[in-house]
């Protein structure tokens, strides 16, 4: 892999997008509040924000960490006594922010951060999904744009598992493709489209339940590196650059997503909300341009559900791309930028969500049903 | 292997070579002996794909369930006087003495794969064990009851028992039928036939077959799992006693503590060659795989190239067409 | 999903041994992880040297003789220590049942005696140099057998394996110049001589035979540690656990499956070669499907997926037939019902599978949590969601 980028590739300075995301002119960063159209409020959820100085000095000091990676072996490590967990109990509510600043950024080392908001990155076209008789997706098309969160929602049946399948490469579409950045997934496997940059978590958690959470998370990391088995077999020099970028970010991934005191255990020893949470770490690992979450909040309370919420934005801030099927349509709501509904394998809406709050059609088809979704 | 196949190259005609002019004279008798052999296969076959059927479960122990039926055949005809030549019966006399023979090898292959289920399998299915514990302990099991025939009645063949001189029935295409070949060919059919309307035709097949498709639910429509899974055992426990009786009258000196083993891979061969899960695809299976077999012994010249020739059959279908010749249809379709 | 598995632990992360109730034979292995690496080296050294001296020791207690040859009983030790350890590869770490395993041993043992023994027509080489060709050897081998295999599902693979095992004991008796059962004699062995002038590597010396494959065990033990904490290692732990999902994140299962085949194969062939110069006689007789089990009985017993578990099931399979010589005629009978028990009462094997996947494990576990990784665990053996019902 690359070595990590220096600041060529950051734009700090860019402007305000405010309410023009969709523009397709501004730049996205991992600097939270740059990206944070308004409504959102991402980057309050501590309490604290950061002043510009402090986020850059932030910066600096990951890009510094991530160059001396070899002298200091793994783990963005504060400058106190004990493990990073002790040391972020005893935190204050700034440091804290200060540090979630720093941990974003080598969470997202050398992502193409300056994209363009707004341009497309996967577009279904007219993708039908048959299995014999049945058709499971009727030329469903919508697009997926640079920096959104967008929702998929539809009745139960209405086919969004199925578009989920097609989107991540786990079934090949009857007709029609799947396209990102304009490039078709065509025959590729499943783990050659992981690599063009489609992640996903189960809606049913599949961790590897013998690994330890960081080593679930390294795994995922792994598939952006070369090592050979020769190379590894000599542990020749790839091999421990490599090793240590993945733990690196690993380590920064649980930390990032709220696990990090959970590093050591086994997943499937982890609480429910946690191997949720460890899903997602892992799935970012793969630095995916899109993450698909497969109704991440199936299970939890409302108050897990809210810190979920968080979560999502947070990524999404730090640069990534959310694709996302809920059920909870409060989460939905209060999350997506976009939505697009299915009924019965066809689509029947897209837009804002309070568009799609609004639409005859979706609260005939969806909203109408007395279904403790809606609740 | 670049020295290896430097040698076959060099030394090649020695050892293979392609005997065609006796394949093509020895086509069609080939072939009727194939039938009669795949018959055998075909039954044993049977208690795979029954039990991968309703199970998933590739019952690898179930060879020794055969060789513990051909023991069983053994010991029978050995007690009513059977010996190295052929006996100076009635037909009458031969039959009945045939048919206890056979009773009594379907009753403990039956006994030996039911007391298999519920020593080795039930606890592991009550602990909701992984797949690769089933297997292993199925090897665990094959080996245990060779090993215990083995320190019981040594590594010799037990003595040859012929039940009858095959004499020519009739002619085909210039090949002979004996009375054998006709009795176990027509015997494995009738056998087949039964077991095949038993599962499609009777309340205890349907609920096998519900198991098969959707245990959970089968289960809840107030099918008895336990017995299914019970019933399958025995089932495929009784067709392999039945085997074991033709397998004796084939091969009168084939019993052997691990004479089992060669069989049941090539029955399972057969099982997936026609479609593990699906019952007639057992039956189609075996004889083509008894017939293939035939044929690549005469083409090869030597006997034991039947059991290379199952292999690479067995492989090649895996390869090319998991589901066999005629898909599963007894179980669930595979994920 | 195992009871255990459905309930999450919900207390701290800082269970000191979550291994209590199991006894501290099983608790050995953490207190083993936490002690700092000085004081493991301060244990290895002289466990490692225990082990170089015990043919010239001969311990009373321990000693196979007059039953067997006790340097000869400890050769074989280390032969099946090495043979697991090649077989755990892919039956513990990627979770791949191989029941041909034998055939891999068989091809090495063929290739040391078709170049060494004068009974073959070809060109000689040196012993020493049979042993990497061995293992080249079988790793073509294991490439032609797994590249079109490793797609099938777990059961299929391990029927088909086992086929395959059965087909190169066939094929060494059917096909002539690999001479059946009149086989090779005096197949070579490393040089050098003693005083009086005989051979150092003799067939009835057993210990020049015991150092030479416990150094080349602990070298191979050293290289597969090195894959254990590397992504090959996670891939194949990952394809274990769940080979769906580690192919959906990122890891390309075919391939890292097809390594591991390949490399259990070379280690397999490099037994075989050592065996072969050992013995100095190689037939069609010694490669059966029985030993093909044996190996996988010393693999599930000692707990696969478990390096230190794997010699020690090794240890146990091939010592106590030598030890205890009145039962080695029921060996196949007494790992058959081992394997029956072993699933129902301790599917992990005595040490359950424990692997450490990262090569910066140690000091990113202490730097993250203060603490090393949970490492003790149920067993290899579960591939969640591939259950029967």
């Amino acid at each position: 892999m690359t070595e990590p980028t220096g600041d060529d590739r950051r734009d700090p300075a860019a402007p305000d997008p405010g309410t023009e995301r969709a523009s397709g002119t501004e730049r996205i960063g991992r600097h939270a509040a740059d990206a944070t159209p308004a409504g959102t409020a991402a980057h309050t959820e501590g309490g604290v924000e950061l002043d510009e100085q402090t986020r850059e000095e932030a910066v600096q000091r990951a890009d510094e960490h991530t160059e001396h990676l070899a002298a200091e072996g793994p783990g963005l490590v504060p400058d106190g006594e004990g493990s990073i967990v002790e040391q972020l109990a005893h935190m204050t509510a700034e440091e804290l922010a200060e540090r979630e600043a720093e941990v974003a950024e080598v969470v997202a080392p050398d992502r193409d951060i300056a994209v363009e908001v707004g341009d497309t990155l996967l577009s279904m076209d007219a993708v039908t999904m048959r299995f014999g008789g049945l058709v499971a997706l009727d030329a469903v098309s919508f697009d997926l744009k640079r920096g959104e969160i967008l929702g998929l929602i539809g009745p139960n049946g209405a086919g969004k598992t199925t578009c989920f399948n097609a989107l991540t490469g786990v079934y090949r579409p009857t007709s029609g493709q799947v396209r990102l950045e304009g490039q078709p997934l065509g025959r590729r496997s499943r783990h050659q489209i992981t690599r063009l940059g489609i992640a996903r978590t189960f809606q049913n958690i599949r961790l590897f339940g013998e690994m330890t959470a960081l080593e679930n998370v390294v795994v995922g990391a792994d598939a952006r590196h070369r090592t050979s088995v020769v190379g590894a077999l000599l542990r020749l020099p790839r091999h421990h650059r490599e090793e240590r970028q993945a733990i690196d970010r690993a380590m920064a991934l649980l930390e990032f997503v709220g696990i990090a005191h959970r590093a050591a255990d086994k997943a499937r020893n982890l609480p429910y909300g946690d191997q949720r949470r460890l899903e997602i770490a892992r799935a970012l690992a793969t630095e995916p341009k899109l993450l698909c979450l497969d109704e991440p909040a199936a299970g939890f309370n409302p108050a897990e559900k809210d810190n979920l919420m968080g979560l999502i934005r947070k990524i999404r801030d730090d640069g990534y791309t959310v694709l996302l099927i809920e059920h909870d349509m409060r989460l939905v709501m209060g999350v997506t930028d976009r939505i697009v509904v299915l009924e019965f394998g066809r689509k029947i809406a897209e837009g804002l969500p309070s568009e799609i709050r609004e639409n005859p059609a979706v609260i005939a088809a969806y909203l109408g049903v007395p279904d403790d979704a809606t609740a | 292997m670049p020295v290896i196949s430097t040698i076959v190259l060099a030394q090649g005609p020695d050892w293979i070579q392609f005997d065609v002019e006796a394949f093509v004279s020895q086509f069609w008798s080939n072939t009727i002996d194939g039938l009669a052999y795949g018959s055998i296969y075909a039954l044993v076959a049977m208690g795979y794909t029954m039990v991968y059927g309703v199970l998933q479960l590739i019952n690898f122990a179930h060879s020794e369930v055969f060789i513990v039926g051909a023991y069983a055949v053994f010991f029978v005809l050995s007690a009513l006087g059977f010996g190295p030549s052929a006996p100076n019966l009635s037909v009458a006399a031969l039959v009945g003495d045939l048919v206890l023979a056979m009773l009594v090898a379907m009753l403990v292959s039956g006994l030996v794969a039911v007391a298999l289920e519920r020593v080795a399998y039930r606890p592991l299915r009550r602990r909701n064990a992984p797949r690769l514990a089933f297997l292993i302990t199925a090897i665990g099991a094959s080996f245990a009851i060779q090993y215990a025939l083995f320190a019981w009645r040594g590594a010799n063949p037990e003595p040859a028992v012929i039940m009858f001189r095959p004499k020519p029935v009739f002619e085909i295409f210039g090949a002979t039928i004996d009375s054998q070949q006709l009795v176990i060919f027509g015997a494995a059919i009738v056998l087949m036939i039964i077991t095949d309307m038993f599962v499609n035709r009777t309340r205890l097949g349907r609920g096998l077959r519900a198991v098969a498709q959707d245990p959970d639910t089968a289960t809840l429509m107030g099918v008895n799992k336990e017995r299914v899974i019970v019933l399958t055992f025995l089932i495929g426990g009784i067709l392999a006693g039945a085997a074991a009786l033709f397998y004796v009258m084939k091969v009168p000196a084939g019993v052997q503590f691990n004479g089992g083993f060669i069989l049941g891979i090539k029955a399972f061969a057969a099982a997936v060659l026609g479609g593990i899960g699906n019952i007639r695809g057992a039956l189609l299976g075996g004889l083509l795989l008894g017939v293939i077999g035939n044929y690549g012994q005469t083409l090869l010249g030597n006997a034991q190239w039947t059991d290379v020739v199952a292999f690479v059959v067995l492989v090649g279908i895996l390869m090319i067409r998991p589901t066999g010749i005629l898909g599963e249809s007894l179980g669930r379709a595979r994920v | 999903m195992t009871t255990s598995s459905t309930s999450p632990k919900t207390g701290t992360a800082s269970e000191a041994t979550p291994t209590t109730g199991r006894g501290w034979f099983f608790g050995l292995g953490d207190q083993w992880n936490s002690l700092p690496r000085p004081q493991q080296w301060a244990w290895l050294v002289p466990v490692v040297v225990l082990i170089y001296a015990l043919p010239l020791l001969n311990p009373p207690l321990l000693t196979t003789e007059p039953g067997t040859n006790f340097p000869l009983a400890l050769f074989d030790v280390a032969r099946f220590a090495l043979i697991a350890i090649g077989l755990n590869v892919v039956v513990g770490q990627a979770g791949l049942l191989d029941l041909g395993y034998v055939g891999f041993f068989a091809i090495g043992s063929y290739v040391a005696a078709l170049l060494t023994s004068p009974d073959s027509v070809l060109w000689h080489i040196p012993y020493l140099w049979t042993l990497p060709l061995a293992m080249a050897v079988t790793m073509v081998f294991g490439l032609i057998l797994g590249a079109p295999t490793l797609r099938l599902r777990g059961d299929y693979l391990a029927i088909v394996t086992l086929g395959f095992g059965e087909i190169v004991r066939l094929l060494a008796t059917i096909v002539e110049p690999l001479k059946g059962q009149v086989g090779f004699q005096s197949v070579g062995h490393p040089p050098g001589t003693n005083s009086e002038g005989n051979a150092i590597f003799a067939v009835s010396n057993g210990t020049p035979w015991y150092w030479l494959c416990v150094t080349i065990t602990i070298i191979v033990l050293f290289l597969v540690g090195n894959l254990e904490r590397s992504r090959v290692g996670r891939a194949w732990v990952a394809i274990r656990e769940d080979e769906d999902a580690a192919e959906i994140m990122g890891v390309a299962t075919i391939r890292f499956k097809l390594w591991a085949f390949v490399i259990g194969a070379a280690i397999g062939g490099l037994s075989g070669a050592l065996f072969a110069g050992q013995i100095g006689f190689v037939n069609n007789q010694k490669f059966d499907v029985p030993t093909s089990v044996l190996f996988l009985a010393a693999v599930v017993l000692g707990g696969s997926g478990n390096k230190v578990g794997v010699i020690l099931g090794a240890f146990v399979v091939s010592y106590i037939p030598n030890r205890f010589v009145e039962l080695a005629a029921y060996k196949y009978l007494i790992f058959g019902v081992a394997l029956i028990v072993l699933m129902i009462f301790r599917p992990q094997g005595l040490l359950g599978a424990r692997q450490r996947l990262l090569a910066y494990g140690r000091q990113a576990y202490l730097r993250i949590v203060g603490k090393p990784e949970q490492l003790s665990s149920d067993s290899s053996l579960k591939g969640e969601g591939d259950r029967i019902s």
